[in-house]
């Protein structure tokens, strides 16, 4: 059976891809809906959802239009959790791997520096980093990146250590191809299919993150977030309940729609499991 | 004395659609009487463990009864309620399994174990259970049986488990005991003393045992009857002498002339007897553990080993797990360091060499691994996977790549494999390119690693003839390393017997099977299961896959 | 003995961690942009000259980067964490006296995910393929997907400001003066929600790796053995099944407790519960750099008593490893 047929049967996959394209579309024609920035007050605050015409999700506080901040806040959260996993993998994937192929002292080492920065508590150090670095979307996806990564090397050094004990590696060996020939050609192709199912689950983490951290005020001051408008909204919650419900509603959907892709994505890499689901 | 126990008649089990036949058995006509042994026989895939899940209802999911009915003392196994069959499964029917060393549940002591048995079926109070656990662990001849009671699985050995699984299916004195490849997974000695005791039992408690086996010699061991199955249909049923002797089905010959008998080919001449391999005081020992936190433990892998192998000559070396002859074997290619010793190639020392002159002279020996699914890269394709060696020792792509189908076409393939992906091939076919590739790069000695372990029976002789025939045009040296001395005995002009890390006995292989010298060699010849037979010649021929 | 030199080790790694954080936070200041004096004058709130030479020199900030670390890490160890400005305290007193108020929250929030997904985890497995189970997973998957504050704004919104069943912010009812028991009663009514709220998030975690857990180790072996005996389905699953899934189970829980103390800086946020998160938020907002690393130390610190304690309850759940110490 071939891969998107796999994928293909798993309906929920199916939703998560449905949900996914919508926001990416929302995303990137963004800057053609509402050319204007969003953070400019257009009407009356407090409109509520309907109220007038050409605000269908109303305004804030500060008579922003909400749907010009959904808009422009999906960019960034794609942005975000896209970039961020990106950096992520580039630092976990080789620290996994030489751990993983070269065993002994050098996975030692390289297994303590992981386990140090996955005991420190992941949000409170990308809070600090933050903080104190100062908030722009560099530094967030720089900490997000930082605090996400060790997952990866774990995963991927789990599957070199199985994998090079297979017997065609040991046949690479054998007939002399040199290490990075063995590393790249013989034993990462075989043990990318989880890092993707990973990588899909790493975005929807990255994309909470990054709402938490723009939540606590640590957003880049220059564009509108997701996480901005629920802070923003905490205060006034009482009166304008849609403000925090919105946003939140686009958060979880986009987070949900990651989850559900990774399991297809799992379903259609490892056949074999499938059939538990 | 034989009134029939179990009656099973034209069961057919349905497998999931999509699959490459309809049924896992069809036509299944069988009886077993109380106080017979059966043997069910078939190389993989056979379905020859299919009637027995059916009957334990543990059927793989997917698989299901399409017809048929399992008359148990009367009674449908396969129609009765979940509850009924309950009651049945433990106290009536007990079962047995393959791997020993999974099949005990690693939280939970031997002795709570034993003591569910009872509860089970809500028999005896707790310090009753825990008497007849103590009593069933001494009649399964376990050393210090109290100790074993609090023990857990993990401080057993495999055939210590699965002496403890026997005590488990037999405490409640089942009339019916179900054994699947009971000691597939066990070494020879272990496997010998384990159908033992399964044989001991069934005689003293009358009882009746289905074994499930691909292993004639295990058959000529225990069977009185014998049901030889293959792809899901009975293609012979009969006693065992009837069977054994006198097979009437084409296929049930092929497979009795395919075990190898303990004849030994007489010896041959070895044409050079300037050594090629000369090792001298090899040794071993693994270190695990002694990072920054954790405690240090040794064992002794290799222990002094010397001996030297000629130029054309086939060396087996022979031993049970854990008796260091694989380690030796990678010491040789060099996927394992060894701490101290010499390996001459041609009275050059491949330990002193480094670099490039080391990559020249590892070129010269090259391996051929065990399981034929783990050998070769899923993601390359098999022409590719060949010329990996040559390219990388230098060789131009296109050439390399031609050399390979030649390669494919010496070792029985089509050139047009090359083209292909390993998962496109049976086992044996793998084996066949996993040969091809070791024989790229113009290798010297091979050596092979449990070569025909994996596969069944009637592969296992061809794979054996085409390295005979290789070894032959090629003039290869061989070491062949196994745990069979049936195997050894088939292919191999001297023998290497090892034992814990040490070389007990070498010599040719006629004299280390017609006069073996040390005890433990006589202890793995007496082992060897259906010895007491007299052998079929072995007529094999190289077939085409 | 071989205990008493394995806990010895992992005090070794956890000093070790623990220093590492100290190293790292005392670069990340000097890697903030600007004059760390200049950041502790603002934070102090004057701009004057002589002042800001003043701290300089008492802080040793003239002196060589290695003079001022080795400075920074013996303060530690004489449990010195500075002085928040802002806050007119020790950082250290600070710490300490919101530090019962997270134990509380996330111990509350520990035992109800944990207790609750398992629960949910071991249904979902037993009931594969059955719409109770898929339901309780669309669940667990919903928890997983939402944001951990928008949950706690939500549930304010739904329990406090609609239907009026329970507080919305605080530790205790403001004025009320409670004692005894009723102070206790108070306080419990209190941690519901962010108990809660806090927990949810984990609980979803928890529930689907009990169930990914649980039908893996239904397919090994000893199960079938176990079936082959004639044991009843109830006794396979909770005895033979659920005991050896839920292994990976407390080695994941350790791993969560770092993200639970993360977790707790939005819960406290949100719910004003006087803990050490909260205290980093408001530190956030008043620019106490001081302050912010000394809460991060304690919330490293809180996560590796947390791993330790989940080690040692592995260990008693594994004979193998039992035996190997």
């Amino acid at each position: 059976m071939s891969f998107w047929h796999r994928f293909a049967r798993n309906r929920g996959a199916l939703l998560g891809v449905f949900i996914l394209t919508f926001f990416i579309l929302l995303a990137l024609l963004a800057p053609f809906l509402y050319p204007d920035s969003p953070w400019r007050m257009v009407q009356r605050p407090f409109l509520a959802p309907g109220e007038v015409e050409g605000f269908p999700l109303g305004t804030d506080a500060m008579g922003r239009d909400v749907a010009a901040g959904l808009a422009h806040g999906a960019w960034v959260s794609l942005l975000v959790g896209l970039i961020s996993t990106l950096a992520a993998m580039l630092i976990g994937v080789p620290l996994g791997a030489l751990a993983g192929y070269f065993g002994g002292r050098v996975d030692d080492v390289l297994m303590r520096f992981t386990e140090f920065f996955q005991t420190i508590p992941n949000f409170a150090l990308a809070i600090v980093l933050v903080a104190i670095l100062q908030p722009s979307i560099t530094t967030i996806i720089l900490a997000i990146a930082i605090v996400s990564w060790p997952p990866v090397a774990r995963l991927v050094r789990g599957e070199f250590l199985s994998l090079k004990q297979r017997e065609y590696v040991e046949a690479a060996r054998l007939v002399g191809q040199g290490h990075v020939a063995i590393i790249v050609r013989q034993i990462l192709p075989n043990a990318l299919s989880p890092v993707i199912v990973l990588a899909s689950l790493m975005i929807a983490t990255a994309i909470l993150l990054e709402s938490a951290l723009s939540f606590m005020g640590l957003g880049d001051p220059d564009l509108m977030s997701w996480g901005y408008m629920i802070g923003a909204a905490r205060t006034v919650m009482r009166q304008a309940w849609w403000l925090s419900v919105i946003p939140g509603v686009a958060i979880l959907l986009t987070v949900l729609a990651l989850n559900l892709v990774g399991d297809g994505l799992d379903d259609a890499l490892n056949p074999q499991l499938a059939r538990q689901r | 004395m034989s009134e029939t126990l179990l009656h099973i008649e034209r069961l057919a089990l349905s497998l999931p659609e999509g699959g490459e036949r309809l049924y896992a058995v069809e036509n299944i006509d069988y009886h077993l009487d109380s106080g017979e042994i059966l043997c069910v026989v078939g190389e993989s895939g056979s379905g020859k463990s299919m009637t027995a899940n059916a009957i334990m209802r543990l059927l793989p999911r997917g698989v299901n009864v399409a017809q048929g009915r399992a008359l148990f003392a009367g009674r449908d196994l396969l129609r009765m309620s979940e509850e009924e069959h309950r009651a049945l499964r433990g106290r009536h029917i007990g079962m047995i399994f393959q791997e020993p060393m999974t099949a005990l549940n690693p939280l939970l002591r031997i002795g709570d174990q034993l003591a569910e048995v009872f509860e089970a079926h809500g028999l005896l109070s707790t310090g009753e259970r825990r008497q007849r656990s103590l009593a069933l662990l001494e009649e399964v001849r376990l050393p210090d049986p109290a100790a074993a009671l609090r023990a857990y699985p993990f401080e057993l050995s495999g055939g210590q488990r699965q002496r403890v699984m026997i005590a488990m299916a037999l405490a409640l004195e089942p009339q019916l005991l179900v054994a699947d490849e009971p000691t597939t997974a066990l070494d020879v000695t272990t496997q010998a003393q384990i159908l033992g005791l399964i044989r001991d039992l069934q005689k003293r408690r009358g009882m009746a045992v289905m074994l499930i086996t691909h292993d004639f010699g295990v058959v000529a061991e225990v069977a009185d009857r014998v049901c030889v199955m293959r792809e899901g249909r009975i293609v012979e049923m009969g006693t065992a002498a009837e069977v054994l002797d006198n097979p009437r089905d084409a296929y049930t010959r092929a497979l009795i002339e395919a075990i190898p008998g303990d004849a030994v080919a007489p010896p041959r001449e070895v044409a050079d007897s300037v050594p090629l391999l000369s090792v001298t005081g090899l040794d071993k020992v693994y270190r695990t553990g002694g990072g920054w936190f954790k405690e240090k433990r040794e064992v002794v892998a290799l222990e002094g080993i010397a001996f030297s192998l000629g130029r054309g000559e086939t060396i087996g070396v022979v031993g049970e797990s854990g008796s260091g002859k694989s380690t030796l074997g990678r010491c040789l290619v060099g996927l394992n360091r060894p701490d101290s010793g010499e390996i001459r190639l041609d009275d050059v020392d491949l330990r002193a060499l480094a670099g490039r002159e080391l990559r020249e002279h590892r070129r010269r020996i090259q391996m051929i691994f065990q399981d034929p699914y783990a050998s070769l890269n899923p993601r390359t394709r098999v022409g590719m996977a060949i010329a990996q060696g040559p390219i990388a020792n230098g060789v131009p792509r296109a050439q390399a790549l031609a050399r390979a189908r030649e390669l494919l076409a010496t070792v029985g393939l089509e050139g047009s494999a090359a083209e292909r992906f390993p998962h496109e091939f049976s086992g044996g076919q793998r084996q066949r390119i996993g040969i091809a590739r070791a024989l790229a790069l113009d290798p010297e000695l091979i050596i092979a690693d449990e070569a025909v372990s994996a596969l069944d029976v009637s592969i296992q002789a061809q794979i054996l003839a085409l390295l005979d025939r290789l070894k032959k045009e090629l003039s290869l040296s061989l070491l062949f390393i196994t745990h069979d001395l049936r195997v050894a005995a088939q292919i191999c002009d001297r023998l290497i017997v090892m034992q814990k890390g040490q070389i007990v006995e070498q010599g040719s292989a006629e004299q280390v099977f017609n006069s073996p010298q040390h005890a433990y060699t006589r202890e793995l010849l007496a082992a060897i299961p259906g010895r007491r037979r007299p052998a079929a010649t072995p007529v094999v021929e190289e077939d085409q896959p | 003995m071989l205990y008493l030199s394995l806990i010895a080790g992992r005090l070794g790694k956890a000093v070790l961690v623990l220093l590492a954080i100290l190293v790292f936070n005392f670069f990340l200041i000097h890697a903030a942009p600007g004059d760390p004096a200049l950041v502790m004058a603002g934070e102090a709130g004057s701009t004057d000259a002589e002042f800001i030479a003043d701290l300089r020199e008492r802080f040793g900030l003239d002196q060589p980067l290695p003079v001022q670390l080795w400075h920074y890490i013996s303060g530690v160890l004489t449990l010195d964490f500075g002085y928040s400005y802002r806050q007119q305290m020790p950082v250290l007193d600070l710490i300490l006296d919101r530090l019962p108020a997270t134990l509380l929250l996330t111990g509350a929030a520990f035992i109800i995910s944990l207790s609750l997904g398992v629960l949910a985890g071991a249904l979902a497995a037993m009931r594969a393929g059955k719409p109770s189970g898929s339901l309780i997973m669309g669940l667990a998957l919903l928890f997983y997907a939402t944001p951990l504050y928008w949950v706690a704004m939500m549930s304010v919104l739904l329990f406090s400001v609609w239907l009026e069943w329970l507080p919305a912010y605080g530790f205790s009812t403001v004025g009320a003066n409670y004692t005894g028991l009723a102070h206790v009663g108070d306080v419990a009514l209190h941690l519901i929600l962010p108990a809660l709220t806090l927990g949810l998030f984990f609980m979803a975690i928890y529930t689907r790796m009990t169930r990914t857990s649980m039908l893996s180790v239904a397919q090994q072996d000893f199960v079938r053995t176990a079936r082959a005996k004639g044991v009843a389905p109830g006794v396979i699953q909770r005895r033979h099944i659920l005991r050896n899934a839920l292994l990976p189970i407390i080695t994941l829980a350790g791993l969560q407790a770092g993200q639970m103390v993360g977790g707790a800086v939005l819960t406290e946020t949100v719910f004003a519960w006087p803990g050490i998160g909260r205290l980093m938020y408001d530190a956030l907002m008043q620019r106490d750099y001081n302050l912010l690393l000394g809460v991060f130390f304690f919330s490293a610190l809180l996560v590796i008593v947390f791993n330790m304690i989940t080690d040692v309850i592995y260990r008693l759940a594994d004979p193998r490893i039992r035996g190997a110490a």
